[in-house]
């Protein structure tokens, strides 16, 4: 059981800076995901904490300790990589007692450790198998039953399901939360996929070209996004962000449209400021399918034109006509929609978001 | 006139058939036959005589062919041992450089251009007691102020002819074994690391497991080309002195030109075979146990 602590944690290879000082404090027990679109640095901070990447600058702490110098044996914490990484040549039961073998512990001990792991894991009837022998759902399960076996302080996870099915990935993700509430360690995530993070995650760490956008709980990141591109990120479908100004109390699109200023940034903003304006789909939906943020909530009402429909049973995503862009809107209790039809709907204004155009933080206070 | 024709497949093989037979089959057949013969060459009617066995049972009690046959079998298990390891060596170091690894690569194949002719004189030059490199080199750096006969007393020379062969074909080892490494997916590897095992464990418990079969693809090479080893030998020390590292081939070729015993030299270059046989078995075996090991899908 450990924290672990990132504190100006800097990466080069060469004279490529890819990891640019970043802070990072993980409680004992956390699970912390690490999100943000390919090639931003979350595998090169993951494997820096886990002691395979040397690190450049700053301090790697676990469990208070400064490990920058220490090698991952000396680290006492367990990996899961996309690839699962198991050993070829070994059967699934050695694969899983390897570590405790290495740590010099007997036969005897180590078999009710592994057969313990393979119940929870329901690999029990694979044990004598070689890893070329099973599925990549196994495979992955195997993965997990090695890390688990050797009760580390921290789990480190690099995309563990990114290699399987949608519907595997699915099951995996409970199995993995599952086991978090079971083994009470603390875990750092990585994963590209948000849905992954927002549903697994204590807290949530976006990062973006080595850098740290923000940290926080699921609902933080979803419902207060610091930045532009941490709005963009969370959700799925992705926020409607597009580029407005402010004039007359009003926030005008390039094309002439409006939508009044939503009342929180009355005070923010200037007139003339040039901002990105953002809007969940669930809060645009045709008047009568959808739900208020709350009794005081700022609705405005247009008719918009629709474009396009995804219908997905129990909602149906709505690609509408408005300040000359396309913008996504979630129709609950889904009747059926023509593309051309006009119809109106609700812009639920008091989830509004602002961002100024340039730093892309937010306007928010 | 209704003469038979032969089917056209039979006529399409017949020149292969044909050309096989006069190289290979026939010459094969007929240095088998002639292992039951008291031929020699300067009695050709000899060749008509058939004796049996009696070359073999000569051979089973030939204390010169056994010893020749002793030191094949030792020069082939230190040599193989010692590139084994060399080229193990050299293979991780070449994996590791980031830099120039072609150009790595490329030159540690030189030893394996040369003719084992040259390396035989150059070798041969260099272990002089006189003129030789090794003695000057020793000499200079004060380790010694003799003339190291190292071609003429016994155990040296095979000393010598070793480091030859080594030499010569270490790379052998080292290209296959650098070939595995580079083959060899490196998250195991990692995971190993995150393990808990130090340097050594890793190699110990990864990376040799995977690298096993390509040393046993050397192996096999190399227990071929010692086991039949001539060229080196002959230029270095003729088998001498005093057939001090006389060897089943130099055995051999004596036997059959010097003595003109053709047939008795047959006899033993059939054993020799043998010997060889049983060394591709042996690594064949242990080949096909550690792919099936790592699962590999060659
Ligand atoms: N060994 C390396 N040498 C040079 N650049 C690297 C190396 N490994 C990763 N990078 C670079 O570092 C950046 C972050 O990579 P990575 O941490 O793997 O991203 P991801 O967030 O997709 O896991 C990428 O731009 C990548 O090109
Ligand atoms: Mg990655």
């Amino acid at each position: 059981m450990a924290t672990v602590s990132l504190e100006k944690l800097v990466k080069r290879y060469g004279s490529l800076e890819v990891v640019h000082g970043i802070d990072l404090e993980v409680a004992d027990r956390e699970f912390i995901a690490l999100v943000g679109p390919s090639g931003c640095g979350k595998s090169t901070t993951l494997r820096m904490i886990a002691g395979l990447e040397p690190v450049s600058g700053g301090n790697l702490k676990i469990g208070g300790r400064v490990v920058n110098d220490l090698p991952p044996r000396a680290r006492n914490l367990a990996m899961v990589f996309q690839s699962y990484a198991l050993y070829p040549h070994m059967t699934v039961r050695e694969n899983m007692g390897f570590s405790l073998k290495i740590a010099g512990q007997k036969p005897e001990e180590i078999a009710p450790q592994v057969e313990e792991a393979a119940r929870t894991l329901d690999l029990t009837h694979l044990l004598d198998r070689r890893p070329s022998q099973l599925s990549g759902g196994q495979r992955q399960r195997v993965a997990m039953g090695r890390a688990i076996v050797r009760q580390p302080d921290v789990f480190l996870f690099d995309e563990p399901l990114s290699n399987l099915d949608a519907k595997l990935r699915t099951q995996m993700r409970v199995e993995i939360k599952k086991l978090h509430a079971k083994v009470q360690s603390t875990v750092i995530y990585v994963t590209h996929d948000q849905v992954e993070a927002m549903t697994l995650a204590d807290r949530i760490v976006i990062m973006r070209d080595g850098y740290i956008e923000q940290v926080g709980t699921p609902e933080d990141v979803f419902q207060r996004p610091h930045s532009k591109f941490v709005a963009g990120f969370i959700g799925s479908p992705p926020m409607n962000l597009k580029d407005a100004e402010i004039a007359d109390g009003q926030v005008v699109f390039a094309n002439g449209d409006r939508l009044p200023l939503p009342a929180r940034f009355k005070d923010r903003v200037t007139a003339g400021q040039k901002v990105t304006f953002g809007l969940r789909p669930d809060d645009l939906y045709p008047t009568g399918h959808g739900i208020h943020s709350g009794e005081d909530a700022d609705v405005h009402r247009q008719d918009l034109r629709v474009i396009l429909t995804e219908p997905l049973g129990n909602e149906t995503l709505v690609f509408s006509d408005f300040a000359g862009a396309e913008w996504v809107g979630r129709m609950l209790n889904p009747r059926r929609l023509s593309p051309g039809e006009a119809l109106p709907f609700c812009f639920d204004l008091s989830q509004a978001h602002l961002f100024d155009r340039e730093s892309g933080r937010t306007l928010r206070g | 006139m209704k003469g038979w024709r032969p089917p056209a497949p039979f006529l399409l093989l017949l020149p292969a058939v044909l050309v096989l037979a006069a190289v290979v089959i026939i010459p094969l057949i007929l240095s088998l036959y002639s292992s039951f013969t008291p031929f020699r060459l300067t009695q050709p009617a000899s060749l008509y005589t058939f004796v049996g066995f009696r070359n073999y049972a000569r051979i089973l009690t030939d204390l010169e062919f056994w010893t020749a046959f002793g030191r094949t079998v030792l020069l082939l298990t230190v040599a193989l041992n010692v590139e084994m390891l060399l080229g193990l060596g050299l293979a991780m170091l070449v994996e590791k450089a980031t830099r120039g690894q072609r150009l790595l690569r490329t030159i540690m194949m030189f030893p394996m251009m040369f003719s084992p002719i040259l390396v035989g004189f150059q070798f041969k030059f260099m272990f002089n007691d006189n003129i030789g490199l090794v003695n000057n080199a020793l000499q200079s750096l004060g380790l010694t102020n003799q003339a190291i006969p190292w071609l003429i007393d016994g155990s040296l020379a095979f000393f010598a002819i070793l480091v030859a062969e080594v030499w010569s074909s270490t790379s052998v080892f080292a290209i296959l074994i650098l070939a595995g490494l580079l083959a060899m997916p490196k998250e195991p590897i990692e995971a190993a690391r995150v393990d808990g095992c130090t340097p050594w464990q890793t190699f110990r418990y990864v990376t040799w497991p995977f690298i096993m079969p390509f040393a046993y693809i050397a192996m096999t090479i190399r227990s071929l080309d010692v086991a039949r080893a001539y060229d080196i030998v002959k230029i270095m020390t003729d088998g001498g002195p005093a057939k001090r590292t006389e060897l089943l081939w130099t055995l051999v070729s004596r036997t059959a030109y010097a003595d003109a015993r053709m047939g008795l030299a047959n006899a033993m270059a059939y054993v020799a075979i043998l010997l060889s046989i049983v060394f591709t078995v042996y690594f064949f075996r242990k080949l096909s146990a550690a792919r099936t090991q790592i699962a590999a899908e060659w």
